[in-house]
């Protein structure tokens, strides 16, 4: 007999296995789980600065990607590594700064949310690169969002036009080709405004003349709403529905259940000595 | 087994078909090896032992019974004031409580039980009598012999008529299930072929318009058309409806449904027009069916780089730019597009129904 056999014939060992298969499952499950990053962002309107200082931080920042005029770059193959910042306005360069998604560390199907980088953890940076890239060819501004936004009108805006990627709570999900629609468990007004401004990445535009600035506030309303909105079981379980709630309640339940199946008809201790 | 049987059956009480035997000794247990020594419960048991697991046992069945106590309580003095439960946050209050002390109860009683079993009960191997599944050759042939003789009584193979008659008297019960499967309901008939975008052109082009305007989906109150002047950026999304669609109250969720149409803003020169359908678009406004071609899930994941519209069901991915022809995914059929114009005021309208069914394959559509 193996050490390994003598092991497993332990009273105990079955009890074991189940639990290391237990805990396994519970870490498979955290790693899935969307990990929170946590990213504080200060959204102020933007003001005509110093345009020098803008600029000069623009070249330190940005230029080496998106070009010392702010034209863009291709790969040799001719396919876009970096966009043109003309045009693209003031809202486009706070949101893209203040989520921490720029400057960006790496080329990829997208750029993923992050802590804000020095000198941007100073706002009055952002200010200034936002306002030089407003004077390269305008575009839309740092939005004030609107006062009195409609939770229920916001709910059904989210549910037509925004639910299909974000999530009906916010939470985010797939999209193709290793892109994805991120979560928004810590974007602020501001920035969501600023989004649907200016569709950062593959998200569509939602222009001002399309949803109104009272729709966008609406909008925004629910999603602080929802976000605020305690778990009733105790944990969200990613909010994403009956799906990993099911899951849960099957593997861990049912762990349960074969555990005390397991003790309920395991051979008495008794017994096991005599034989 | 078998010889016990035979012994029984010879010289026992009188047998019902189908029953097991009577067991000779009228014990269900016998002690291991088959010896007849009297069994005395609990005789292996340290009666020191057996008093304190009894005591445990007894712990557990007062700890189940104070947890249901507490339940009661619970529902009646907290979970019941006020009228009963209010908002999300006493829900989980009252969850934690309810589903807590009902686990605590059902589970102290069934450790209890458990503990019983195992440390009070004995632990001496248990032999249960089975018997042979089948009857024995003579129930089987005797019945056998039963079933011919009243065959034979009843005169089915003598008398033609009676058993045509009866024949065609069951025949009916047979037909009737189909009338039962016709009472489902009628057919979906032409409903599924159109959607309200054809009833609102129509009704449109009677009060002399050219087509029906797309109003941005925000509800029975707020809904207002768009002008194509608004939805003038390019990578642009929004969920559209016929004007007049609220109008229909009950029926308006269902028609919903049905004629949910996204609006994409794709730069014109991106666009490579479908033969037939090149003046279907407006400044690189296009319109295509929310509802997938696969199952009917609501396609709209669009992302304005790619110009892909996917289907979060199933992954269907349609190019936009190419008619929203599938490049992946298992849906079988482009989404149809909707035929768009300008009016003379700006807005932007629709000309027609979808030129052919929207969302999944159904029976008629072949």
């Amino acid at each position: 007999m193996t050490r390994f056999t003598a092991w497993r014939r332990r009273s105990w060992a079955g009890y074991a296995v189940m639990l290391a298969a237990l805990m396994a499952i519970g870490v498979i499950y955290a790693g899935f789980s969307p990990a929170t990053d946590r990213a504080e962002a200060d959204g102020t309107q933007a003001q005509a600065q110093d345009l020098a200082k803008g600029r000069e931080l623009y070249n330190q920042n940005c230029a080496s990607c998106h070009g010392l005029n702010a034209e863009g770059t291709k790969s040799e193959g001719g396919n876009q590594l970096a966009p043109s910042l003309i045009g693209v306005g003031a809202a486009s360069v706070d949101f893209q700064i203040t989520t921490g998604r720029m400057p960006a560390m790496t080329y990829g199907a997208q750029v993923p949310r992050k802590d804000v980088v020095a000198p941007f953890d100073d706002s009055e940076n952002v200010e200034a690169v936002a306002a030089y890239i407003q004077s390269l060819g305008g575009g839309p501004g740092v939005p004030v969002v609107p006062e009195g936004g409609d939770v229920a009108l916001g709910g059904k805006l989210w549910r037509t036009n925004c639910a299909q990627c974000h999530n009906f709570t916010g939470q985010g999900g797939a999209l193709t080709g290793g892109k994805y629609a991120p979560n928004l468990h810590d974007t602020t007004p501001v920035q969501i405004y600023e989004a649907m401004l200016t569709g950062p990445q593959a998200m569509p535009v939602f222009n001002d003349t399309t949803l109104t600035p009272h729709d966008k506030a609406s909008i925004i309303a629910f999603i602080e709403t929802v976000r605020a909105e305690p778990n009733p079981g105790g944990n969200g379980l990613g909010r994403i529905g009956p799906v990993s709630e099911g899951l849960v309640a099957w593997l861990v339940g049912i762990g349960l259940l074969v555990l005390c199946a397991m003790w309920i008809t395991a051979k008495k201790p008794k017994k096991l000595k005599k034989s | 087994m078998s010889d016990e049987t035979n012994e029984t059956t010879g010289a026992g009480p009188e047998r019902v078909i189908g029953t097991p035997p009577p067991v000779k000794s009228g014990a269900l247990l016998a002690s291991g090896g088959g010896d007849t020594e009297e069994y005395k419960p609990g005789a292996e048991l340290d009666e020191r032992k057996a008093k304190k697991d009894e005591r445990i046992v007894a712990l557990f069945f007062l700890l189940a019974f104070a947890a249901s106590v507490g339940f009661m309580v619970y529902f009646i003095g907290w979970s019941g004031r006020n009228g009963g439960m209010h908002g999300l946050e006493r829900t989980r209050e009252s969850n934690f409580w309810l589903g807590g002390l009902m686990a605590l109860s059902f589970l102290a009683m069934g450790v209890g039980v458990t503990l019983w079993m195992r440390r009070l009960m004995t632990s001496v191997p248990i032999e249960q009598a089975r018997y042979d599944m089948a009857t024995d050759e003579e129930t089987r042939s005797s019945l056998a012999a039963d079933i011919k003789q009243g065959a034979l009584d009843s005169g089915l193979g003598k008398r033609p008529l009676l058993r045509r008659t009866l024949l065609l008297a069951a025949a009916p019960l047979g037909l009737a299930p189909l009338f039962l499967l016709r009472d489902l309901g009628p057919l979906p008939e032409k409903r599924l072929r159109h959607t309200y975008w054809a009833k609102a052109v129509a009704k449109a082009k009677e009060a002399g318009k050219p087509g029906v305007r797309l109003i941005v989906d925000s509800g029975p109150e707020a809904s207002a058309p768009l002008k194509a002047a608004d939805f003038n950026t390019p990578g642009g999304m929004i969920t559209v409806l016929p004007e007049g669609i609220y109008d229909l109250g009950h029926d308006a969720l269902t028609q919903i449904a049905k004629a949910s149409t996204i609006l994409i803003n794709i730069e014109p020169d991106k666009i490579k027009p479908v033969k037939g359908q090149e003046n279907w678009t407006v400044n690189g406004i296009i319109a295509y069916s929310k509802i997938c071609t696969h199952v009917g899930c609501p396609a709209a994941l669009y992302e304005q780089t790619t110009h892909h519209i996917l289907c979060p069901c199933h992954q269907s991915t349609f190019d936009a730019t190419d008619g929203a022809k599938v490049i992946f995914g298992p849906a079988a059929r482009p989404l149809p597009q909707l035929p768009l114009a300008v009016d003379e005021e700006g807005y932007l309208i629709a000309t027609g129904d979808f030129p052919e069914p929207i969302g999944p394959s159904y029976w008629e559509r072949g």
